[in-house]
C-alpha cells in the first residue's frame, strides 16, 4: 500500500491505494471517474488518455503510484462550467463518434494534439491521432471533427 | 406547420453525456459489496481435463469461491442453445464452463469471485489444471480430412451441418452450355471484431426478492433474458432483468449468450453477492466470437457476349469449436442466399458445409455471411472480364438487375424488393472520372507506378426478418421488433423501442421518427432502450434491422396513437371522428383549423377522463409488434482507388467514393457515419486483418500489438453519395445502413489491387492483401 | 490488465536508487517511461517485487551540447527528443526517428534509456545510435562506466546492464565534415515497431565520395547490426543512385532473417534492401547539401 496525493483535474485527491493500482483504475475505481476508459491491455487503444502534466499519456502504461505530487486531466474536467470545449464541440457538430467509447481518450488526444499544431492538415491529424483506435467512425468525422475544433480554437484566439 | 425531422442531420442527444465522460457503461457501475470474476482459461486448443486442483487457490485471502464446469453442470445449468437450426444438424453441448475437455484456446474451466479484481486473477493463476494435450485443428479445409482430429464426439468427421440452396439440375445446364467457364478458389479468412469496448457483464441477484438484474454489453438484452433464463439458468422469465445502457460498439460480437454472463449471473445467484466481469482484451481475442472464415472454390459459366449464365459455388464454413447463437444461419441463409449479387444470374447452385475445429466460436462479424457473398461475386465478376476481355464496368453493366425487374425473384430464394442498380453506378461515375483514371493509370506504368481501380456493385438483404420465413428456415425466434409509445398526461412522450442502440444513436433518430409521426417537438420525445424491466419486449439489432424494423414499430404505435387521440379530439370538438384531421400539432374539423384541441389537449384529457366519448378507455399509450413482409435490399456502387508499390508490395488507397441507395434516410448524418465505419472494417478485411492460428490451433494473432485494428493513419477519408430508392416492405421506405459498408468495400479494394498488379499477369491473390503477400506474388514475375 | 503486488520506491538520487537495486538484485527494476515494463507487468510478464522509479532523480533528462558531443539524458523522452533544436539540427534523424516511435503518448513518457535498456528488437533507438556510434553511460555503486553502442546490447530483451546499474547518458559525438544522416523504417501495421529499420551516416570527401559510412539496421534480426556489406560497398565510391542500389541490395547479409505473420524471410531481405536505398539517397543529400 501507498499513499498518494494526485491532483485530478484541479483537485487534489489523497488515497491510500495498493501499488500495483495503474493510474486508469484509480481514476475509474478509486475516484469513480469513469470517463476514462479501458479498450486494451497492451496500451495500444489509447481510450485510456488522460493528461499528466499537460501531456497527452496512456493511464494505463503507467501506476498512480508514479503520478504522485502530479497532475491530471481527465475528459471529466474538459467542459468548464457545464460548457464544453472546442474540441467536444467539434466531436458532435462532425459527428465524430457514435459508440462514444473511444471518445473521451480521443478528445483527450486531440486536444493536446492541436495544442501543439494548431493547425494542423488532415494527414497530421491522422497521423498524430495514431495512439487512438476507433471501431466504429472510420476516422472520417473525426478528423473533420479535430478541424472544426482547430478552427473555433484559432478564431477564439484571434 | 411543426418542424419534421426525417431527413435532418439533427445533432445526437446521446452526445451530450459521451462526450463528458458522462456514459454508463458495463464497467463504470458501481454497487455496493461488489465481488469480481476471473476465468482460468485454457491455454491449449485441444486437451482433456484430468483434474483441477483448486486447494491453492482457495487458501487466498480474499477468495469467496472458485467454480468448475462440473459445478455448474451439477447444479442444473444447461448448455448455451443455438437460436438457428439447419436440417442434420448437429448441436454439441456447449456448457458456460467446460466440463471434461477443453476445445479452443480460452476455453474457460473455472470461474474464480473474489472480494477484488486483483484478488481474483491472483487466485486465478493459482489454479492448478491437469490437461491431457491432445491434437487441434484450426483449419476448416483440414477439419474434412481423413484422421483429422476430432473435435466433438456426437460429429466425428467434424461436419456439423450440409447445406445446399438453388437448383443444381439448372446450374450443371447452364455449365455445360457455358463459352467460357471462370474458376477460382477464395479463402475468406478469419476476422476478430474487437468493438473498442471489452466484453463486460455485472450480476447482482437478490436473496430477498428472487430477482436477478445482469449488466451486461449486449446488442439484444431481451434475447439475453429468454435464452439466460428459459434455457441455460433456468431462471423465471420475469425474475430476470436484463440492462444494456451504453454499449460500446458491437459489429455482432454483442448479440450472442456467452459462457461468462452465464457463469457470473449463476454466481452471483448461489452467492448472493453482485459480481463484476470485465474482459481484457487478451480475451476478448481468444472468446468474442469471430466472423467469416471460409474457404470456397467457385465457378461461374459465361456466354460469348459476357452473360452470366450460372454460378457454381462450395463452401466450407469454420464454425469454431461450438455453435454459438445465430452460427448456423451465417455461412448458409445470410451466404448463399445472397450469391445472386446485383445480376441476372440465371442459375445458382450452392453447397456450405459447416465445420468444427478447436477454434473461438465463429458467428456473425458486421454483415455476417453477406460480406463472404459479396467478396465472392465482385471478384468473380472482375475475372470475368478478364477472362472475355471486356471491361469490369461492361460487364457489370450487361448483368446488372435492370429497374424494371422488381420485385426480383432471384434464383436463391430472395425476393428483391426494389432497386436501381444503374443509377447508382452512374452517380459514382459522375464523382470518379473512369476514362480519366486509366489515361492516369497508363501515364503511371510507364513511371513504374501502379495504380489500380476496383468496383463493388453490391446488393445486401437485411432488416432481418419476416418470422415466419426465418421460423421456417430454422430461426429458433421471430424476428420483428417492438415499440410501446407512451403519451403522458402533459403530452410528452417516452418511446420504449426493442431496438438497441450501441453506437447508431437511436435516442436520436428514433425521437425524429415519433416527433414527426406525433407532431410534437422532438425534445418532448425521449427514446428508451436496453432495458427488459422497462421495455416491454425487443429483438435487438444486428443484421441492419433498427431502421427498417425498430422504427417501423415505432411508426405504427405512433398511428395507434394518432387513432385513438383523434377520438377524444372528435368528442372534445363535438365533431364527427371522420371529419377531424391533425395537422401542426392540432386537431380540428376540416376547414376550421380556428377550433382545435392541441395535442396536449387530448393527452391531458386522455388521463383526466372526465370527458371522454363513451366506451374508451382512459390511457394514452400503444404496443406495436412490426414484422416484416419481407428483407430489404439496400445496394449500390463503390469504387476504390489504390496505388501498389512495386518494391515492397505496399497498397495505399488513394480515393474511395461510395454512393449507397438505402431506401430513405432519418438521418444523413448519422447514416454518413455508420457507412464511414462499415467501409473501413471492410477496407480494413481486404488489407490488414487477419486472425492466424499456429499448427497447434494456437492464436497467433491474439493482441493488438499483431492484429490490426486500424488507425487514423490507415486510411483516408472517404467520399459519399447516396441514390434513394424507397422499399415496399416499412411505412417509412427505410433500407438497412448498418453494414452496407463492409459488406461493398472489401471486394471493391481487391479488385483494385489485381487491377493494379494486372500488367504482371495476376489474378488473383487471397486476402489481407498485406505488402508481404503482394510482393510474394509479384516475385520473379515482369510487366506483361 | 492488473500487475502483481510489488514495493514502490521513487529515490532522488543515483546512489539511493542503485543502493535499492543493489539490495534487491534480481527482484528490483528501475522504471523510467514505463512505456515497455508497465505492459510486460500487466499481462504478467515481468513480476518483479520491487519497483524503483528513476522520475525523482535530477539530472538524468535534457540535450546538451558539450565538448564535441550531443548529451542526451537517460530519462528524456522521446519527445523532447523530436522537438529539440539542438538535436534537429546536428542530428536530424534523430529528431526523425524519435518522432516516430510509437505514439504521441507513448513518445511523452517513453525514453531514450529505457528503450535502449529494454533492447527490443524492433525497437529505433539501437539502429540509430549505432549509426550514431553513440556511447552510453552507466552508472552503479562503483561509480560510471562507458560502454560503446555496439557493445551494449547481446540479444533480444539482454544488455549488458548488470542488476545494479543505471543508464544515465547517451553520448552522440558530433559527426565533422561533410556528413548526413537519416532513418527511416516500414512499421508494423499494428505494433508500430519496426518490420525493418535502416539507420545511415555518411561522410564525404572533398570530392563527394563516400569517406565512411555507419549502417544499422534493425527489426530483421534478434539485435540490431551493423551492415558492414553496405558499407564496404560503399567505401571510396561515388554515391550515385547505381551505386546507392547495389549497395543497399546488400542490406541483409549476414543476418538470419525468420519468416513470420509479416512476411518470408526474402521479402524482408527485399524491404531492407529498399528502405536502404531510399535512407542512403537521404543522407547523401543531407551530407552534400552541408
Ligand atoms: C503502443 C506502443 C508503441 C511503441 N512503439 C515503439 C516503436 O515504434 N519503436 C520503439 O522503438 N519503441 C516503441 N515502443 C516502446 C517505447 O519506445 C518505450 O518507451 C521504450 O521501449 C522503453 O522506454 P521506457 O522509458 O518506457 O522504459 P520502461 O518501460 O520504464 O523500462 C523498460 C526497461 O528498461 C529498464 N530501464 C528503463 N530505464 C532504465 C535506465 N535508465 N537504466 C537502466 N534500465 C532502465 C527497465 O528496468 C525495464 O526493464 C512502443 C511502446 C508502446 C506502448
Ligand atoms: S487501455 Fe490504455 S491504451 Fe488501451
Ligand atoms: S465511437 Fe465507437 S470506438 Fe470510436
Amino acid at each position: 500500500m501507498a499513499s498518494v496525493t494526485i491532483t485530478v483535474n484541479g483537485t487534489p485527491q489523497t488515497r491510500e491505494i495498493e501499488t500495483r493500482v495503474l493510474l486508469v483504475h484509480f481514476l475509474r475505481d478509486t475516484l469513480g471517474l469513469t470517463g476514462t476508459h479501458v479498450g486494451c491491455d497492451t496500451s495500444q487503444c489509447g481510450a485510456c488518455t488522460v493528461t499528466l502534466d499537460g501531456m497527452a499519456v496512456k493511464s494505463c502504461s503507467l501506476f498512480a503510484v508514479q503520478a504522485d505530487g502530479r497532475s491530471v486531466g481527465t475528459i471529466e474536467g474538459v467542459a468548464k462550467e457545464g460548457k464544453l470545449n472546442a474540441m467536444q464541440e467539434g466531436f458532435w457538430q462532425e459527428h465524430g463518434l457514435q459508440c462514444g467509447f473511444c471518445t473521451p481518450g480521443m478528445i483527450m488526444a486531440a486536444c493536446a494534439l492541436i495544442e501543439r499544431n494548431p493547425k494542423p492538415t488532415d494527414h497530421e491529424v491522422r497521423v498524430g491521432l495514431e495512439g487512438n483506435m476507433c471501431r466504429c467512425t472510420g476516422y472520417t468525422n473525426i478528423v473533420k471533427a479535430v478541424q472544426t475544433a482547430a478552427a473555433a480554437t484559432a478564431a477564439g484566439k484571434r | 406547420m411543426s418542424e419534421t425531422f426525417f431527413g435532418k442531420s439533427v445533432k445526437r442527444r446521446e452526445d451530450a453525456r459521451l462526450l463528458t465522460g458522462k456514459g454508463a457503461f458495463v464497467d463504470d457501475l458501481k454497487i455496493p459489496f461488489t465481488t469480481h470474476a476471473a476465468f482460468v482459461r485454457s491455454p491449449h486448443a485441444h486437451a482433456k481435463i484430468n483434474k483441477i486442483d483448486l486447494t491453492a487457490a482457495k487458501a487466498m485471502k480474499g477468495v469467496i469461491a472458485i467454480y468448475t464446469g462440473k459445478d455448474l453442470k451439477d447444479s442444473g445449468v444447461k448448455p448455451i442453445p443455438v437460436g438457428w437450426l439447419l436440417p442434420g444438424i448437429k448441436v454439441p453441448a456447449h456448457y458456460p464452463l467446460a466440463v471434461d475437455k477443453v476445445r479452443h484456446m480460452g476455453d474457460a474451466v473455472a470461474l474464480v469471485i473474489a472480494e477484488t479484481v486483483y484478488i481474483a486473477r491472483d487466485a486465478a493463476e493459482l489454479v492448478e489444471v491437469d490437461y491431457q494435450v491432445l491434437p487441434a485443428l484450426s483449419d476448416g479445409a483440414e477439419a474434412l480430412k481423413k484422421g483429422a482430429p476430432t473435435v466433438h464426439d456426437e460429429a466425428p468427421d467434424n461436419v456439423c451441418f450440409r447445406w445446399a440452396l438453388g437448383d443444381k439440375a439448372a446450374t450443371d445446364k447452364a455449365f455445360t452450355t457455358a463459352h467460357k467457364i471462370v474458376k477460382q478458389s477464395f479463402r475468406n479468412h478469419r476476422l476478430i471484431p474487437n468493438a473498442i469496448e471489452p466484453r463486460a457483464c455485472l450480476a447482482s441477484a437478490n436473496a430477498g426478492t428472487g430477482e436477478t438484474t445482469l449488466w451486461v454489453t449486449s446488442q439484444n438484452p431481451h434475447v439475453h433474458r429468454l435464452i439466460m433464463a428459459a434455457f441455460v439458468l433456468g431462471i423465471p422469465e420475469h425474475k430476470l432483468r436484463v440492462i444494456s445502457q451504453d454499449v460500446g460498439g458491437g459489429f455482432g460480437s454483442k448479440i450472442f449468450i456467452y459462457p461468462e454472463e452465464c457463469a457470473v449471473t449463476w454466481a452471483s445467484r448461489a452467492l448472493s453477492r453482485p459480481i463484476k466481469w470485465t474482459s481484457d482484451r487478451r480475451e476478448a481475442f481468444l472468446t468474442d466470437a469471430h466472423g467469416r472464415d471460409h474457404h470456397t472454390e467457385a465457378e461461374i459459366a459465361l456466354s460469348a457476349e459476357g452473360n452470366f449464365l450460372g454460378l457454381r459455388v462450395k463452401t466450407v464454413a469454420n464454425l469454431g469449436a461450438y455453435l454459438t447463437l445465430f452460427a448456423p444461419a451465417v455461412p448458409t441463409y445470410l451466404y448463399g442466399t445472397l450469391l445472386t449479387g446485383t445480376y441476372k444470374t440465371p442459375a445458382i447452385h450452392v453447397d456450405v458445409t459447416g465445420v468444427f475445429t478447436h477454434t473461438t466460436p465463429v458467428d456473425a462479424y458486421r454483415g455476417a455471411g453477406r460480406p463472404e457473398a459479396t467478396y465472392l461475386i465482385e471478384r468473380l465478376v472482375d475475372l470475368s472480364a478478364k477472362a472475355l476481355g471486356m471491361d469490369p464496368l461492361e460487364i457489370r453493366r450487361k448483368n446488372l438487375l435492370t429497374s424494371d425487374q422488381f420485385p426480383y425473384q432471384t434464383p436463391v430464394a430472395l425476393l428483391y424488393d426494389s432497386g436501381n442498380y444503374q443509377g447508382a453506378l452512374d452517380k459514382a461515375l459522375t464523382m470518379f472520372d473512369y476514362p480519366g483514371f486509366r489515361k492516369e493509370q497508363a501515364a503511371a506504368r510507364k513511371e513504374g507506378r501502379y495504380l489500380g481501380v476496383g468496383f463493388s456493385t453490391y446488393v445486401e438483404a437485411c432488416g432481418l426478418a419476416p418470422s415466419q420465413v426465418a421460423g421456417a428456415l430454422g430461426a429458433q425466434a421471430g424476428l420483428y421488433e417492438s415499440a410501446t409509445v407512451r403519451v403522458h398526461p402533459t403530452g410528452k412522450v417516452t418511446v420504449f423501442t426493442g431496438s438497441h442502440s450501441h453506437g447508431q444513436g437511436h435516442e436520436t433518430t428514433f425521437a425524429q421518427v415519433a416527433a414527426d409521426e406525433l407532431q410534437v417537438p422532438m425534445e418532448d420525445v425521449e427514446i428508451v432502450h436496453g432495458d427488459t424491466g422497462i421495455v416491454p419486449f425487443g429483438m435487438g439489432s444486428y443484421g441492419s434491422r433498427s431502421g427498417p424494423v425498430g422504427t417501423a414499430a415505432i411508426h405504427m404505435g405512433a398511428q395507434k396513437i394518432k387513432e385513438k387521440a383523434k377520438k377524444i379530439a372528435a368528442h372534445l370538438l363535438e365533431a364527427n371522428e371522420k371529419d377531424v384531421v391533425y395537422e401542426g400539432g392540432k386537431f380540428f374539423v376540416k376547414g376550421t383549423p380556428g377550433v382545435s384541441k392541441s395535442f396536449f389537449d387530448v393527452s391531458l384529457m386522455a388521463y383526466l377522463a372526465h370527458n371522454l366519448p363513451k366506451g374508451l378507455e382512459p390511457g394514452l399509450e400503444a404496443i406495436s409488434f412490426f414484422d416484416p413482409g419481407n428483407f430489404v435490399f439496400p445496394f449500390g456502387t463503390h469504387i476504390c482507388m489504390v496505388e501498389v508499390e512495386r518494391s515492397t508490395g505496399v497498397v495505399k488507397v488513394l480515393r474511395y467514393v461510395a454512393v449507397d441507395d438505402l431506401g430513405r434516410v432519418i438521418n444523413p448524418m448519422i447514416v454518413d457515419g455508420m457507412v464511414h465505419g462499415g467501409i473501413l472494417q471492410g477496407v480494413s478485411q481486404a488489407l490488414y486483418e487477419h486472425a492466424e492460428y499456429d499448427e497447434n490451433a494456437q492464436l497467433i494473432t491474439g493482441s493488438m500489438m499483431n492484429y490490426v485494428v486500424p488507425k487514423a493513419d490507415d486510411f483516408i477519408g472517404v467520399e459519399l453519395a447516396r441514390t434513394e430508392t424507397p422499399t415496399p416492405v416499412n411505412p417509412l421506405g427505410i433500407k438497412g445502413a448498418g453494414e452496407t459498408g463492409t459488406i461493398a468495400s472489401t471486394p471493391a479494394v481487391a479488385n483494385a489491387v489485381m487491377d493494379a498488379l494486372s500488367p504482371f499477369g495476376i489474378q488473383h491473390i487471397d486476402m489481407p492483401l498485406t505488402p508481404g503477400r503482394i510482393w510474394e506474388a509479384l516475385r520473379g514475375r515482369k510487366e506483361a | 490488465m492488473y500487475a502483481s503486488e510489488f514495493e514502490y520506491y521513487a529515490p532522488g538520487t543515483v546512489a539511493e536508487a542503485v543502493a535499492l537495486l543493489g539490495k534487491y538484485g534480481d527482484d528490483a527494476k528501475v522504471v523510467s517511461g514505463s512505456q515497455s515494463l508497465v505492459p510486460m507487468m500487466k499481462l504478467r510478464l515481468s513480476s518483479l517485487k520491487h519497483l524503483v522509479d528513476l522520475r525523482k532523480v535530477p539530472g538524468l533528462t535534457g540535450i546538451t551540447e558539450s565538448g564535441g558531443f550531443v548529451v542526451v539524458g537517460g530519462m528524456t523522452t522521446h519527445h523532447a527528443v523530436s522537438v529539440s533544436e539542438l538535436v534537429k539540427k546536428k542530428l536530424p534523424m534523430m529528431a526523425e526517428a524519435a518522432g516516430n516511435i510509437g505514439d504521441a503518448q507513448v513518445r511523452n513518457l517513453g525514453t531514450i534509456g529505457g528503450s535502449l535498456a529494454h533492447a527490443d528488437p524492433s525497437a529505433d533507438w539501437p539502429a540509430v545510435l549505432t549509426a550514431l556510434d553513440a556511447t552510453l553511460v552507466i552508472a552503479s555503486a562503483g561509480g560510471e562506466r562507458s560502454v560503446k553502442i555496439g557493445d551494449f546490447i547481446l540479444g533480444p530483451l539482454t544488455t549488458v546492464l548488470q542488476p545494479a546499474e543505471i543508464l544515465t547518458q547517451v553520448r552522440v559525438p558530433l559527426p565533422q565534415g561533410r556528413y548526413g544522416g537519416a532513418y527511416q523504417k516500414l512499421p508494423h501495421p499494428a505494433s508500430r515497431f519496426a518490420v525493418v529499420g535502416v539507420a545511415a551516416e555518411m561522410f564525404l570527401d572533398a570530392g563527394g565520395a563516400v569517406q565512411s559510412s555507419r549502417i544499422a539496421i534493425t527489426g530483421l534480426g534478434p539485435k540490431v547490426s551493423r551492415a558492414s556489406s553496405v558499407e564496404q560497398a560503399l567505401q571510396g565510391k561515388k554515391p550515385d543512385a547505381a551505386a546507392l542500389k547495389a549497395a543497399a541490395a546488400k542490406a541483409a547479409d549476414g543476418i538470419e532473417i525468420r519468416d513470420d505473420l509479416i512476411g518470408s524471410a526474402a521479402y524482408k531481405a527485399n524491404l531492407a534492401a529498399v528502405i536502404a536505398e531510399r535512407v542512403l539517397a537521404r543522407a547523401v543529400a543531407r551530407a552534400t547539401n552541408r
